[in-house]
């Protein structure tokens, strides 16, 4: 979990092709971090697009799921990774975005998705003020329980307020699809995973400049050892509440996002459930890096449907076959923490390192 | 200087994503263009010798335990159909996916057999917060969504969703004839509410309201997550309710009357279709008084006397002719487990299901399929008219009222009556269903 892994990270997908002359490489890093991300987000959206068009409409879905989990996983990585302070709580800043563009999309359908993506940002954020206020002086296990009740009281509230968030049946809405002059090209589908991915990606490089800079390395200073970094004039408090409003903004941004794409948000969505399977599937993928959340999110979305399919294809009994899938996960995440515990990611990044001392 | 570069970098990297965020999305997120039609005209899922039906059911999950049994009654009729020679020569292929109660799940499910399984139909989708999140779908996609398995009042919209035709006797109709029982059979008597605080309870009222005013003494309700009655029960002690109008769900059907009982309260349950399978009330009474002071006690001692309100053939009636047929199915294609009202369910909607398709005709579409539901009067195999035709896409019009007696038998005491949603008159119907031998659902 060390800062160089974190950040030669942020290089890898360029040093493949970069690798075999050295001046693109070090013009490459040269450039101002934003940028870099930028350019990055870009490429990775090319390549989505690219897959987008080979594949099918289920796809889209699938894809557009991947996109916003992987947010909200890379937004709790910073915390949890970056900041060392443990949110259980994640699903509920999610909750609270999905219900805020519920509620625009139903109430104000004539507001442009940009605008309720950015409304949706701000709700967000402020909970995460809110909440990363009061509890900026907990911290490991008080952490912890603190934003667990978060996570196991707030779907209580669309119960509480029946008639305004829908109780237990939620909030159903329908969002508009492609623009007109792209309808015969895209389907609707093609067109919401089209847009969350742009979403993502421009969220993921902020995630990113934040985590290469200067409050990055103040919150893997404060990680590391809070007191040597108060000792170094770090402003403890302040950083970590940033970290948390940061983290709560991406889970809020991703819970709007998922609304757009699904049209429904109920309150058996955003359980403790989810907010446990975003931190497992964090340390599952690797949570010392932000591509842990790429391979957090893949296994969120694909591992439970292959799992199950690989279940049925024995034909067990019912009772069995019903949870198996989720075993094979538990056992799955024991071994990475027994073995690896950097996760999948620790894993491709000791392959890459013997591949490139093997060249040299 | 350096402060000025950051806030310059900041500046692009707002404008950026302002900017491409403005071109992802310039009308309103909200406003959906009106699209034409989808065209029904199609065979989708539909060969000489098969087609494929799905489904999405809580085979896993809070909700399984209660409803996984249905799709069991469903598939075990169309085997026997299939056995039969199907419908028109065509063998009945039934996918069941599962989507575990969860609404994201259900809107991937439903993708699924959309897209890859290519699905002529949709049949008893199952919940109201799952299935509200694809009807739309549906419909934009020109699937027709058959029977969905839940109450709401929503999926009778021929307006918005022309292809989705509901089942279920609708919250508000049966209510209104349990009120109209209650005051009948009840007078003066001092009455409780007991209902799920969402649109189950909402609609139940509705209805209830018109015919209980002064006497209505409690209303309480509970949250489907919050398995704890004892607060509900001790009020309704506490103001002297002798009836107790329960629109919930078995579990706490079961719920309430061991709590009435532990505080030595006897009031005269009358409970809804959704609570009111006694096969399945006696397994949770067995479950919730194992380890306490009640356990031993039989299951019946609770349910005698209970009041149900139903609109299909049930399997404590020993003289109707669908339930015997049912369950003799049962024993030759189902899974072994006891016949329940609740695999009932499933097996009305699978007759009922495949007396539309026999009445599509050979040449099956999408379109002869929706004609054939709008064209008919159907007799069966539900016990109350049902409705499907004429901007009328309510299913099931009304409800018959049993009472439970110890030793498994419920007893007829008010025959099938129909009403409407809102202020109508209740009606008596001189409805009878055809039986299995007359009923052409099969070839």
């Amino acid at each position: 979990m060390s800062t160089s892994a974190t950040e030669r990270e942020q290089r890898a997908p360029v040093s493949g092709p970069a690798s075999t002359a050295r001046s693109p490489r070090e013009r490459w890093r040269a450039l101002p971090s934003p940028l870099r991300h930028l350019l990055l987000a870009a490429l990775a959206l090319v390549v989505v697009t690219g897959l987008l068009l080979v594949t099918g409409d289920l796809t889209a879905l699938r894809f557009a799921a991947v996109g916003y989990t992987m947010l909200s996983i890379a937004g709790l990585q910073l915390l949890v990774g970056g900041s060392g302070q443990v949110s259980l709580g994640h699903g509920a800043f999610m909750m609270i975005g999905a219900y805020t563009m519920a509620l625009l999309v139903g109430n104000l359908p004539m507001l442009p998705l940009s605008a309720n993506l950015v409304l949706v940002v701000v709700v967000a954020t402020v909970a995460g003020v809110l909440v990363g206020a009061a509890t900026a002086r907990l911290h490991g296990p008080y952490l912890a329980g603190a934003t667990l009740i978060l996570a196991v009281g707030l779907p209580g509230l669309t119960h509480r307020y029946h008639e305004f968030l829908g109780g237990s049946n939620g909030l159903t809405v329908r969002t508009a699809g492609a623009p007109p002059f792209l309808q015969g090209l895209l389907s609707a589908s093609e067109w919401k995973a089209l847009v969350v991915w742009t979403t993502v990606v421009i969220g993921l490089a902020v995630l990113a400049t934040v985590s290469t800079g200067r409050l990055g390395r103040r919150m893997r200073a404060i990680r590391d050892d809070e007191t040597a970094a108060a000792m170094s004039g770090i402003p403890v408090g302040a950083t970590k509440v940033v970290a948390f409003v940061i983290a709560s903004a991406a889970g809020g941004l991703a819970g709007g996002l998922q609304v757009y794409v699904l049209g429904t948000a109920t309150p058996s969505i955003f359980t403790l459930a989810l907010s446990l399977t975003l931190l497992a599937a964090l340390v599952l993928g690797g949570i010392g890096s932000m591509w842990g959340a790429l391979w957090a999110a893949l296994a969120v979305v694909y591992l439970e449907i292959w799992l199950s399919d690989a279940v049925r294809a024995f034909s067990l009994s019912r009772d069995v076959e019903n949870n198996l899938p989720i075993v094979l996960f538990g056992v799955l995440l024991i071994l990475v923490l027994r073995f690896q515990p950097l996760g999948f990611h620790g894993i491709l990044q000791r392959l890459g390192a013997r591949l490139r001392s093997g060249r040299h | 200087m350096r402060t000025t570069t950051i806030t310059a970098r900041r500046g692009t990297l707002a404008a950026a994503l302002a900017l491409t965020l403005a071109a992802t999305a310039c009308t309103g997120a909200g406003e959906v263009a009106e699209q034409d039609g989808p065209d029904l005209s199609v065979s989708t899922g539909v060969t000489d010798d098969a087609v494929v039906i799905g489904t999405h059911q809580p085979l896993t999950g809070p909700a399984a335990a209660g409803y996984a049994s249905i799709s069991r009654g469903t598939a075990a009729v169309f085997d026997h159909i299939n056995e039969q020679g199907g419908i028109h020569g065509r063998q009945i292929d039934y996918r069941v996916e599962d989507d575990g109660y969860d609404p994201a799940r259900t809107i991937d499910v439903t993708r699924k057999l959309v897209i890859e399984d290519e699905i002529f139909a949709m049949l008893g989708g199952l919940g109201t917060p799952t299935h509200g999140g694809v009807v739309d779908y549906l419909n934009e996609e020109g699937v027709p969504d058959v029977f969905p398995a839940s109450g709401a009042l929503a999926w009778n919209n021929t307006e918005e969703h022309p292809l989705t035709y509901g089942w279920q006797v609708d919250y508000t109709k049966e209510a209104k004839i349990q009120g109209e029982y209650i005051t009948e059979n009840f007078p003066d008597q001092a009455v409780g509410y007991l209902y799920q605080n969402d649109d189950v309870g909402e609609n139940s009222q509705e209805g209830l309201d018109q015919y209980l005013t002064d006497e209505v003494v409690a209303r309480e309700h509970y949250e489907s997550e919050a398995p704890d009655l004892s607060s509900q029960m001790a009020e309704f002690k506490r103001s002297e309710a002798e009836v107790i109008v329960c629109s919930c769900i078995p579990a706490f059907v079961a719920l309430g009357m061991l709590e009435a009982a532990s505080i030595d309260y006897q009031p005269q349950w009358v409970v809804s279709s959704i609570g009111g399978d006694t096969a399945t009330l006696q397994g949770l009474l067995a479950q919730f008084t194992k380890d306490t002071d009640a356990e031993g006690v039989p299951a019946d001692a609770f349910l005698d006397g209970l009041i149900i309100t139903g609109y299909m053939p049930r399997v404590e009636d020993p003289d109707d002719e669908w339930a015997a047929f049912f369950a003799d199915i049962y024993e030759e294609y189902g899974e072994g487990d006891t016949l329940t009202n609740t695999h009932l369910y499933g097996m009305t909607q699978a007759v009922m299901f495949a007396q539309v398709l026999m009445s599509a005709g050979p040449d099956l579409t999408r379109q002869a399929l929706i004609d054939a539901l709008e064209a008919q009067e159907w007799q069966g195999p539900g016990a109350v008219p049902f409705s499907s035709s004429d901007g009328d896409h309510g299913g099931h019009q009304g409800a018959y009222v049993v009472q439970y007696n110890e030793g498994g038998e419920t007893e007829m005491i008010q025959g099938a009556r129909v009403t409407d949603r809102d202020g109508g008159l209740i009606e008596e119907s001189d409805y009878e269903p055809l039986s299995p031998e007359e009923l052409v659902f099969h070839d």
